[in-house]
């Protein structure tokens, strides 16, 4: 259950970077986070699990979905190229995901050494397409990814996480989408478009 | 697994099935389930056209997609089983392929080269899909001939090895697809030359060559089928008619699905089906990579 769990989560990563479509993204995302939920809720049952997992159900599988759906709609994404194309990228990820059975391997703990490998190429995974996607909505979607792979490890390795902390990492994610969402809203406004490739060239009066 | 004359004897009824389900989809009668039988032997009746500009390769591609499309259904029944069967399997319905291949460029006509380039360029996108997968499957059940391994399946390494095995499955699935050109790939019915793959090459040949080559791609369709289905359906009671009637049902269920897929489904342009077929890979290699850690 655990190992058709842990494959599913991979799988997500690799068509994330496989897929042009943003709405696909957003719905890969999604999926991954409810998925993630639940193998919080079955590698660990108590009450703070229930609870962590069920905030992360709510807030992964409807709310971010829901809050990147209302950014898109209201901004200008023709889609342009990633900096690494979609084909690459795909490859790069198989690559990613050897280099983190070789890690997850090395690393002994207590748990499931799956279950840190999976973790290992999910942030990997998170930290790629932050860095080779030219959409800022991209962007964010990477950071999720991200996040994901930290709140894995976070709450199903260590056992005795205060459900205090959980909740404040929870917290930091939700403000942090929703703040995005709201400056990728105001960038599109003022610029017609989300490509970040061009804020560095923004400077002050020259 | 079955006798393999029963396989050759039942392999164009699959076609049938096919057309039957699709009619049903369509809200027509059909053409009779027996109906490939009776284009077999009309053609088989007819006397063929040969090109001018056409050598021996055009008159014996035929002949020898068929020969091997046989020696495959032999090994996949277990009659023709040694080690490493997989890759002479794999590689007799690649010589069919080629010979198909060098059989349309024989004719010289614009249309067939196109074809044959599409076949050719699916075809190498395909095939490592297929051994990964095999690969995987060698690794799951540790024998290395194609029947063995196919009998080694039951419920327990399902139960074992879930995960993996639907990957592959889907892999599997997706290859299948794609080497007996059916709809998300190619759309065996169409008559419009610029669109279509496997069946562009052949317009040249008629009459009997015709009825071998309809002949063999049922038999191919059958023999990745029967892989297929020693997959997903792991029925070994020994009883012989237990097995017999659960692996037909199988391939009849199979046809059913293909039917289904080809109706629901319009197929996808060219420049997306390398897409597809990359996803098949990852999800064999995937499954691979989890079998092996």
């Amino acid at each position: 259950m655990i190992d058709s769990l842990l494959m599913l989560i991979v799988l997500t990563n690799l068509f994330l970077l496989g897929s042009s479509s943003i709405n696909t993204c957003i719905r890969l995302v999604a999926v991954q986070g409810v998925l993630l939920g639940i193998l919080v809720l079955i590698s660990h049952f108590s009450i703070h699990t229930i609870v962590i997992s069920t905030g992360s159900i709510i807030l992964k599988g409807w709310v971010f979905p829901w809050l990147l759906y209302r950014t898109t709609r209201g901004v200008n994404i023709h889609q342009n190229k990633p900096v690494i194309g979609y084909t690459l990228s795909l490859i790069i990820g198989v690559f990613l995901l050897i280099v983190s059975f070789w890690i997850g391997g090395r690393i002994l703990l207590p748990n499931s050494s799956l279950l840190v490998t999976v973790v290992i190429f999910t942030s990997l995974t998170g930290l790629f397409l932050m860095t080779t996607r030219r959409k800022a909505i991209n962007q964010v979607l990477g950071y999720l990814v991200l996040e994901n792979g930290i709140f894995c490890f976070g709450t199903s390795l260590t056992q005795h996480q205060p459900l205090l902390v959980g909740m404040g990492v929870l917290l930091d994610v939700f403000v942090a989408v929703f703040v995005m969402g709201i400056t990728m809203f105001r960038i599109s406004e003022e610029f017609d478009h989300i490509n970040t490739q061009y804020l560095s060239s923004l400077r002050d009066g020259q | 697994m079955i006798h393999p004359i029963l396989s050759i004897i039942l392999a164009p009824f699959l076609f049938g099935v096919i057309n039957k389900t699709k009619a049903f989809f369509a809200g027509r009668t059909g053409q009779p389930v027996f109906q490939p039988y009776f284009d077999l032997l009309k053609l088989l009746r007819k006397g063929a056209v040969y090109s001018r500009t056409t050598t021996w390769i055009f008159r014996a591609s035929p002949l020898i997609g068929l020969i091997s499309v046989i020696i495959a259904v032999y090994i996949i029944s277990g009659v023709l089983s040694f080690d490493g069967d997989i890759i002479l399997f794999v590689y007799l319905l690649g010589l069919m392929r080629f010979f198909t291949i060098i059989a349309a460029l024989d004719t010289g006509s614009s249309f067939e080269g196109m074809g044959a380039s599409r076949e050719s360029w699916f075809g190498l996108l395909a095939e490592p899909v297929l051994f990964l997968a095999l690969f995987t499957l060698i690794k799951i059940t540790g024998c290395l001939s194609l029947s063995e391994m196919l009998g080694y399946i039951t419920p327990q390494i399902w139960n074992q090895y879930g995960y993996a095995l639907v990957l592959i499955t889907a892999a599997i699935l997706i290859v299948f697809l794609v080497e007996n050109s059916r709809i998300p790939i190619d759309d065996p019915n169409t008559h419009l030359e610029l669109t279509m793959i496997h069946e562009v090459m052949v317009l040249d040949h008629s009459g009997i060559d015709f009825a071998f080559i309809l002949y063999s791609t049922a038999l191919k369709f059958w023999v990745l089928g029967a892989l297929l289905v020693g997959i997903v359906v792991p029925v070994h009671t020994g009883k012989l008619w237990i097995d017999t009637v659960s692996f037909l049902g199988g391939m009849f269920g199979l046809a059913v699905v293909v039917g289904v897929i080809e109706s629901v489904m319009a197929r996808l342009r060219l420049l997306h089906v390398p897409q597809v077929i990359l996803a098949a890979g990852i999800f064999s290699l995937v499954a691979l990579i989890f079998v092996v850690r």
